[in-house]
């Protein structure tokens, strides 16, 4: 295992740090750009995942819809019903709070497909489980508190 | 080696609604074994579903969406025979695509 690469990668991870690896040949343009494109997904914190994202503090709206009940059983699979009526909706993303890591899915939504959304997820322990929307360019969310009685990723 | 995803997609009143239950551990990378060792990461990262080779829905998945992943969407079109296609890529480059028609 090439360690320097590993280290690099850890104490970086801004855009610019890309960029100097795919100069210094460490990486090739493609895998650089994979990783940019997975924005989010190696946060540990809910603020770093939105904040990777480009969301900072979403506004709370309620033209959206999380459907999910109040306790499960099961923590492995949570399953989820998304509703959003705010128009031009692009994206959605699911975030479970307290898991190791909390960004668990993205949803980009093209034209003509509705936001009626029905996934499932892995819920570590009781916690918020957020929806955050990207619609015009702005982004919404909604949060809804979960109770699992067996942790979902252990 | 991987398994079939199964899909079932139905139109109604001009929209059709596409569900589909993929075959994947999704496994996270925190887990151990009986030995105690940890069972390295390997889960789906990206999933892409079409109609008629138009994208209707994509998605990027970390390690926290469930095992044998389980996704419900609806869109405006659709007629009955046309193809609709569940692709998905996982961490370790094994991908997968799969297709249904239209009931």
């Amino acid at each position: 295992m090439n360690h320097q690469r590993r280290r690099a990668l850890r104490a970086g991870g801004g855009l610019g740090l890309y960029a100097l690896l795919v100069a210094a040949g460490l990486i090739s343009p493609e895998l650089a750009q994979a990783a940019q494109k997975r924005a989010g997904f190696d946060a540990h914190t809910l603020d770093a995942a939105l904040s990777a994202l480009g969301a900072g503090k979403p506004a709370a709206s309620s033209d959206i819809e999380l459907n999910v009940p109040d306790l499960n059983e099961n923590g492995a699979a949570v399953r989820l019903g998304i509703v959003s009526r705010l128009p031009k909706t692009e994206q959605v993303a699911i975030l479970i709070e307290k898991n190791p890591s909390p960004l668990a899915a993205i949803f980009t939504i093209p034209e003509g497909t509705l936001v009626d959304l029905q996934t499932e997820v892995k819920v570590s322990e009781s916690c918020p489980i957020h929806v955050l929307v990207k619609a015009s360019g702005r982004f919404y969310s909604v949060r809804k508190d979960v109770q699992v009685t067996i942790g979902g990723c252990g | 080696m991987t398994n079939p995803t199964r899909i079932r997609a139905t139109v109604r009143d001009g929209i059709t609604e596409v569900r589909a239950r993929l075959s994947h551990v999704m496994e996270t990378g925190m887990r151990k074994n009986a030995a105690g060792v940890l069972i390295p990461a390997h889960f789906i990262t990206d999933l892409a579903v079409s109609h008629n080779d138009r994208v209707v829905l994509s998605a990027q998945f970390g390690p926290s969406v469930s095992a044998n992943p389980y996704v419900v969407f609806k869109f405006r079109g659709g007629a009955p025979g046309e193809r609709i296609r569940v692709t998905w890529t996982d961490n370790l480059g094994e991908s997968r695509s799969d297709e249904v028609a239209i009931a």
